[in-house]
């Protein structure tokens, strides 16, 4: 029980040192998914030899292992990054240092600095995902660090492994309350403080060009892009189309959106408006992808010549906002000088293409409406074929495509469709964005993957302004009504199968709830929190002083439990606590500094006709309380009944 | 840095005698009350709270709500750390001390009686610049064993007493300073070598044998053995008459050490000598008597006479 304290520098014990490999371990882990798989391998090896070693023989690794090691870890993150600086190399050697740190770690010192240290880890693993599970892991994560630090101190009860971490969740748990009202009330910064944050990061989402084959990466990422919500009905799948780039130029091999400056938006007549929420996650692009045509925009962000909508800053982090768009609508009626632009070709690309279109021309003359329908019927009847993995195509990519291969996906139809147009004459181009998604029933919510992403064409017909084509319908049907998911169909991976893909769909709302809530959680939001006790707009130093008072609020109830006093309960006391309440009825209130004999004598005379009674109470209340140390369980018992049952009768006076 | 520190923690106990050394000898049972223990964090909670810093600036940094709200968890938790730091001390009860014996020069054992009525974990004791850990199970009685450094015999007052703990994560350190009136009786040192007693003049006189009246054996009659010492019941079952042999075992030399015997030396030097002669009779098992000029301690032997004896030494002027 006690154990005098070495005063020369405190080695660790084994418990500690298990501990804090465990803690390294589940660092490794949580940085594994973006560490290179060589790297994860060497130090998860090297942790296990690490810890092996200390059990054997309670020694450090000397020096001349250490030093090379330190080198080679830092040659090898350049080798693999090109440098230690950035996200990627930085947590690499970040986690790297974390396993070496265990090699020396002898010393309390050493332990604590690993420790701080694998919090700092832990931390810097949510800037690569911030999912909720992800979240959940790196949490509990804390839990052996806690249990650690725990172990460090001196004289404690010995428990086991799993025990040992058991206190640290208490502890989480019962901070919890304050964490969450800080994560509330901690001002959120407009603008950061340093860099651009994430700027490294790979863009993910739509890009402003599109070359037949590139979304593939896109096809199969199948996390979520945003979730819509609508006021009211949902509008049926096949026009849940979202639009995010209009592209006109082709240089013959892709199609590129061109910002056009600040030209006010085309003109629009609306027949029919639908008012949506958007929640859009992280792109790293400026893009904001809209139900159909947008009727107006959201703030912090412009509306483009060809209704397309901007915002000025690139979306890093999740975004809200809300819309009203055009379902039913002509767009452009009058194309005006800018005809031009949207007949461009490159030349000396795709002769095939071009000669088929302008045979449709010359068949059917200035029926615009039957070269889209005998369009349409080629691609439905000429044998082509619905694929996420399709031939590669030559230099005459259309014309390869069109005459040859016959295999593509959205892309390639969406392209080779408004090449025929715009070699038909007719103004055309190509769309881009989501289109489907999966409505989620309980959430009322619509949930946009990335794989939904789409390209379909827009061709311009006198009197109709801009229509919508998707060739893609006329191949693959199910792509438009069903989504993308069904339009695969057995080209997906085994883990994408039907009822998981419907179950992670389901799944989704809590994904939702977590990023709306949670991560959605910005400084715009912040400043709404107390909209609900009619406060617009919660500035920085009212939430700063918030922050203040509950946090000694919260102070003010740790500190009441903290100096709360268990008092060992006492049911002989309790009885006689009763007695004495039954007594105060009738009046005979037990004075302060009255002894129970003194008062139960009193109470005797004051009631002459249970003055036996009463006696026999105190007699037992006495040699209950005074002959043993302990009152004995059968007496007490019986006293407690005869307490119970004793009825204070009327007095006659 | 250390002589700042050092001169601050002056400063603190000059200006706040409530909160430190400065603190009046109080009666035993002390029962730690929240308002004699203090807080401060530690040497690594102060690290710590940089590294919290540090974690928070990046989140907001990164507008990253999920390590935002990591780092609230952790900063959430190491602040109710603070209070389990407070609670582990808060109500603990310092009984009483039992005090050893030893002679100045050596340390003195104490033993600190702990009571609580929950469970504790790592409450160390400081003393002098030494520390001990304990750890209580809330149900019995703990003990904890302390070495007093002391330096000369006689009464001496027992020190402040530092109980502190940094449970449960090394964050915050909660302490209290304790300062029990109790004094313990430090024993004078025996003297390294020196002349043994001198043997009393009517030693040889105790040295003979000696009949006492304690009935030690029965032997064959011899004639001229005297009737009355005839054991009568046991002869009749034997051939023979047998005979009680009344004999007091040998006994040791009583030492009379005297006070009077030592003149010419100083009172320390005296004291001296009467220590080592108590301590040399006490290892021979022997009887002894001590006269001091305040005292007079008749015979005696066994460890408790001893006790007596060194305290009175202890004790004198």
């Amino acid at each position: 029980m006690t154990a005098p304290e070495k005063p020369a520098v405190p080695s660790i014990d084994t418990r500690t040192f298990d501990l804090l490999s465990l803690t390294m371990a589940l660092v490794l882990i949580v940085h594994a998914p973006h560490l290179p798989m060589w790297l994860t391998a060497t130090l998860a090896l090297l942790l296990g030899w690490r810890w092996w070693q200390r059990r054997r023989q309670a020694s450090l690794v000397p020096a001349w292992l250490k030093l090379p090691l330190l080198a080679l870890l830092t040659l090898a993150v350049i080798v693999q990054y090109g440098s230690i600086f950035g996200r990627e190399p930085g947590s690499a050697l970040a986690v790297g240092l974390l396993i070496l740190k265990l090699l020396e770690t002898g010393s309390v010192r050493d332990v604590r600095v690993g420790v701080s240290f694998a919090c700092f880890a832990l931390m810097a693993a949510l800037l690569f995902g911030q999912g909720m599970v992800a979240t959940m892991v790196v949490a509990l994560g804390l839990l052996p660090a806690l249990a650690t630090l725990r172990a460090l101190e001196p004289a404690q009860p010995s428990t086991s492994l799993p025990r040992a971490l058991a206190p640290g969740l208490a502890l989480s748990v019962a901070a919890l309350p304050l964490a969450l009202l800080a994560f509330l009330l901690v001002p959120r910064l407009s603008t950061p403080l340093w860099g651009s944050p994430l700027a490294d990061q790979a863009s993910t989402g739509l890009s402003s060009s599109m070359s037949p084959g590139a979304f593939t990466e896109l096809l199969i990422d199948d996390s979520p892009a945003m979730r819509v919500s609508f006021d009211g009905e949902p509008p049926p799948p096949d026009q849940r189309y979202f639009r995010a780039f209009v592209m006109a130029r082709y240089d013959g091999t892709s199609w590129s959106y061109r910002d056009t400056g600040n030209q006010p938006p085309t003109a629009l007549e609306a027949e029919h408006a639908v008012r949506y929420r958007i929640h859009l996650l992280p792109t790293h692009r400026r893009v904001l992808p809209t139900l159909d045509v947008p009727l107006d925009t959201p703030p912090h962000a412009r509306m483009r010549r060809d209704h397309v909508v901007m915002a000025d800053r690139r979306v890093n982090g999740a975004l809200t906002y809300e819309l009203r768009s055009a379902t039913r609508y002509r767009l452009e009626p009058d194309l005006g000088r800018h005809q031009r632009r949207w007949l461009q070709l490159p030349d000396g690309f795709n002769p095939r293409t071009l000669a088929q279109g302008r045979e449709w021309r010359e068949r059917h003359g200035s029926d615009d409406a039957a070269i889209v329908r005998d369009a349409l019927a080629l691609f439905h009847d000429g044998g082509f074929r619905y694929t996420l993995v399709p031939a590669p195509l030559g230099r005459d990519a259309m014309d390869d495509f069109l005459f040859d291969t016959r295999e593509g996906f959205c892309e390639h139809y969406s392209s080779a469709f408004t090449v025929l147009m715009r070699a038909a004459g007719i103004p055309a181009r190509v769309v881009t964005g989501y289109q489907g998604g999966f409505w989620n029933q309980l959430g009322n919510y619509l949930l946009v993957r990335n794989s939904d992403a789409h390209a379909w064409s827009e061709v311009w017909l006198a009197g109709r302004g801009w229509v919508r084509v998707d060739p893609t319908g006329a191949v693959r049907p199910e792509r438009v009504s069903q989504g993308a998911a069904a339009a695969a169909g057995d080209q997906r991976p085994w883990y994408r199968n039907d009822w998981i893909q419907g179950l992670r769909n389901r799944w989704d709302i809590v994904n939702q709830w977590w990023d709306k809530g949670v991560i959605g959680f910005d400084a715009l939001r912040q400043r709404g929190l107390l909209t609900p006790f009619g406060i617009r707009d919660t500035d920085t130093t009212t939430l700063g002083w918030l922050l203040a008072i509950s946090c000694s609020l919260f102070m003010a109830a740790g500190l009441a439990w903290a100096l709360s006093r268990r008092q060992p309960r006492d049911p002989l006391r309790d009885a006689l606590r009763e007695l004495e309440r039954k007594l105060a009825h009738k009046g005979i209130v037990r004075r302060p500094a009255e002894g129970p004999r003194h008062y139960l004598s009193r109470a005797a005379r004051a009631l002459p006709g249970q003055r036996s009674e009463l006696a026999a109470l105190m007699s037992i209340y006495l040699e209950l309380r005074y002959a043993h140390d302990e009152p004995p369980t059968e007496p007490l018992r019986a006293f407690r009944k005869a307490v119970r049952d004793f009825r204070v009768a009327n007095v006659v006076k | 840095m250390r002589g700042l520190l050092r001169q601050l923690q002056q400063w603190a106990e000059r200006r706040l005698p409530a909160l430190t050394r400065h603190r009046q000898p109080e009666s035993l049972p002390i029962t730690l009350h929240r308002r004699r223990i203090y807080i401060v964090p530690t040497g690594f909670g102060l690290g710590f709270s940089v590294l919290l810093l540090v974690m928070l600036v990046g989140a907001l940094n990164y507008n990253n709500n999920a390590a935002l709200l990591l780092t609230c968890l952790l900063g959430a938790a190491s602040a109710a750390s603070m209070l389990v730091a407070f609670r582990n001390l808060d109500g603990l009860r310092l009984s009483r001390i039992q005090a050893g014996h030893a002679t100045a020069g050596q340390p003195l054992e104490l033993t600190l009686a702990l009571d609580s009525d929950s469970p504790r974990s790592a409450i160390r004791i400081d003393l002098g610049d030494r520390t001990l850990a304990v750890a209580l199970d809330g149900t019995a009685t703990t003990r904890a064993k302390l070495a007093l450094p002391t330096t000369q015999r006689g009464w001496q007052p027992l020190p402040r007493l530092r109980i502190w703990s940094t449970w449960p994560l090394g964050l915050f350190r909660a302490w209290s300073w304790l300062h029990p009136e109790q004094s313990v009786l430090v024993w004078p040192q025996p003297e390294e070598a020196g002349p043994p007693p001198r043997a009393p003049a009517e030693a040889a006189q105790q040295l003979r044998p000696h009949h006492g009246d304690e009935l030690a054996s029965l032997r064959d009659y011899r004639a001229g053995d005297p009737p009355r010492h005839v054991a009568w019941k046991a002869s009749a079952r034997h051939d023979n008459l047998l005979v009680k042999g009344f004999e007091q075992p040998q006994r040791q030399p009583q030492w009379q050490l005297d006070w009077r015997q030592l003149d010419g030396l100083h009172n320390e030097a005296r004291i001296a000598r009467l220590a080592r002669w108590v301590d040399e009779a006490q290892l021979r098992h022997g009887s002894y008597s001590l006269w001091l000029p305040d005292e007079q301690i008749p015979g005696g032997s066994g460890p408790l006479h001893h006790a007596r004896c060194m305290n009175a030494l202890a004790t004198l002027p």
